[in-house]
């Protein structure tokens, strides 16, 4: 079959990619999705805090898909449900499979990748101890608590305090378990503080910052774990092992961007952020190819993967309509002090000619004091002095919570003299 | 005398550090600091003297293509309230199809707030699952079966 956009998942990136396709004049829109339903990682996100930006409403996560899946099927847009991509090539075509179809060919016009990300699940942490039931990513434990109709124990440790970790405390307390602790190894909390308060200390969950597991102990069911604090160097100090007796851990640790298909189809990845390099249309390296939302990087909130969806679902219309104008020039983003990751890490300065550019980031460590945000431009011509484009004041940066600059439309002239723009804090007054 | 408390804002994902001045007679706020806002002043003058949260769960489902249906309160509602809403809600059984919105339970617990359903939840018959689910007819490959 042949289609004008194909998208491949059908999250909150995937369908506000295909509404944006739709809505730019897409003729034919496809999303492929491996579930047998629409929503991604939504309909098991049954909490609140959904859609402030975007509907200026507080919605669950349920709901919020629902919008989009409802927007979605007004507009034609199509879906191939339980239906598993098995390969994409460099020119468009899509290989998939499901039950009632066999084998399908799909050629896109222009494909959106939108598979989102996979939880760092226990193995990529090396805690040593038995191989006992009862060890769950969070993610699936809050599948199994609020769409299957499970619990899968009665005594909890959570390792990790990302949202999902901590909103899961939340959820088995209201299902009648016992949360015992909720230990993180960073210094810091990794997720939102408003999760903290509305989910741990609401409930009187305990907290412990620089603390992890360092064994599980159980034969065929988890029965302990053993909690100890670490130093800066995430080593364990000896002699402050403590046992809580659980039979459940849970592991909230991390997502990790899920770019397999990517890869095949020779899109260039970023080490950083462990998803492709992006244009600030959201246009892979692979022409043609754009990928939006949490397959990029991890984002903090929905509405900001839906405003990345739309942009990518646009630009992929625009390609596929032949309407798209390839850059003349690129320019490297580049991160500076105390910057992790920066997306999209390329940039059309004619880009800025049509509208400011929100470039997003995340910080290596927490600074709890005002900063500022700084972007300067670099010739590869090192004797040139670089110019400072915008210096955004903030009054904290943490690791757990992106942070957004918006490069405006009037440094579109500098940004064609640069090479490069590198993006830094600075502390103030430091 | 008035009393300093330090609060955390959860109006929005922000999540600002206020540092709350008040009166702790009557729980009136007198001057807050921190905050990136004017929410965050109704949001701490609520915390001190009722503190309220909005409540997302389950309900039983029969005849669902999933066992349970997510569930919301309309408003937000006093912390006390909580646990009492999770045991009514515990006794609480629907028959699919659940439509996105519709009222679960009427005055939960008392509190004079309705608890809605947050999504469509199709009945099992898979071919109107598919159309529900993913719109009228635009589902290519309908009559692709759940294995469960």
């Amino acid at each position: 079959m042949r289609r004008d956009v194909a998208v491949i998942g059908g999250g909150p990136a995937g369908l506000a990619a295909a509404i944006g396709a739709r809505e730019r004049g897409a003729h034919h829109v496809l999303v492929i999705e491996r579930a047998e339903e629409l929503g991604g990682i939504l309909p098991q996100c049954i909490h609140n805090g959904f859609g402030v930006e975007v509907f200026g409403e507080d919605l669950t996560g349920p709901t919020y898909a629902q919008r989009y899946i409802d927007r979605a099927s007004e507009l034609g847009v199509e879906a191939l449900l339980d239906t598993t991509v098995l390969e994409v090539s460099g020119w468009r075509r899509i290989t998939a499979t499901n039950r009632r179809n066999g084998i399908l060919e799909i050629e896109a016009g222009a494909i959106v990748l939108a598979m989102g990300c996979r939880e760092r699940p226990r193995g990529t942490l090396g805690i040593p101890g038995t191989r006992p039931a009862g060890v769950y990513t969070a993610g699936t434990a809050q599948r199994l608590v609020n769409m299957e109709g499970y619990m899968p124990g009665e005594r909890f440790v959570i390792l990790g305090s990302g949202d999902i970790g901590m909103i899961m405390a939340r959820r088995l307390t209201f299902e009648g378990a016992r949360v015992e602790r909720v230990l993180e190894i960073q210094p810091f909390l990794s997720g939102l503080m408003r999760n903290y308060v509305q989910c741990l200390q609401d409930f009187d969950i305990p907290l412990q910052l620089s603390h992890t597991v360092v064994d599980i102990r159980g034969d065929r069911r988890v029965e302990a774990v053993v909690a100890a604090e670490v130093d800066p160097n995430w080593q364990p100090i000896p002699g402050t092992e403590e046992l809580i007796p659980c039979d459940t851990l849970l592991l909230s640790v991390g997502l990790i961007p899920e770019n397999e298909v990517s890869r095949q189809a020779g899109v260039e990845l970023d080490g950083a952020t462990g998803g492709p390099y992006v244009d600030e249309r959201f246009q892979t390296s692979v022409p043609g190819i754009f990928a939006a939302g949490n397959v990029v990087h991890v984002y903090d909130l929905v509405d900001d993967v839906s405003h990345a969806g739309d942009i990518a679902g646009a630009s992929a219309a625009e390609f596929a309509l032949g309407r798209r104008e390839e850059p003349t020039r690129r320019v490297r983003l580049r991160a500076g002090e105390n910057i992790r990751y920066i997306a999209p890490q390329v940039l059309d300065p004619e880009g800025l000619r049509r509208g400011a550019q929100r470039l997003q980031m995340r910080v290596r460590r927490p600074i709890e004091a005002p900063v500022y945000l700084r972007v300067e431009t670099r010739r590869r011509n090192r004797r040139k002095k670089g110019e400072v484009l915008v210096r955004r004041g903030l009054r904290y940066v943490r690791p757990g919570e992106m942070v957004s600059l918006t490069l405006p439309e009037s440094v579109c002239s500098q940004v064609r003299e640069a090479d490069e723009l590198w993006v830094s804090v600075e502390e103030r007054g430091g | 005398m008035a009393e300093r408390r330090g609060l955390i804002c959860i109006t929005c994902p922000m999540g600002c550090q206020l540092d709350v001045l008040f009166d702790p007679q009557t729980g009136r706020v007198l001057e807050i600091e921190g905050h990136g806002c004017k929410r965050a002043r109704s949001y701490a003058q609520k915390e001190l003297t009722n503190p309220t949260r909005m409540v997302t769960t389950t309900v039983r489902v029969r005849g669902g293509m999933w066992p349970l249906v997510p569930v919301h309160t309309a408003a937000p509602i006093a912390k006390s309230a909580i646990f009492p809403l999770l045991r009514e809600l515990r006794q609480v059984e629907v028959q699919a199809p659940v439509r996105c919105g519709q009222v679960i339970l009427a005055n939960g617990a008392g509190t004079g707030v309705d608890v809605l359903a947050s999504r469509d939840l199709p009945a099992m018959d898979i071919v109107s699952l598919r159309n529900i689910c993913v719109g009228r007819a635009n589902v290519l490959n309908r009559g692709a079966r759940r294995d469960r």
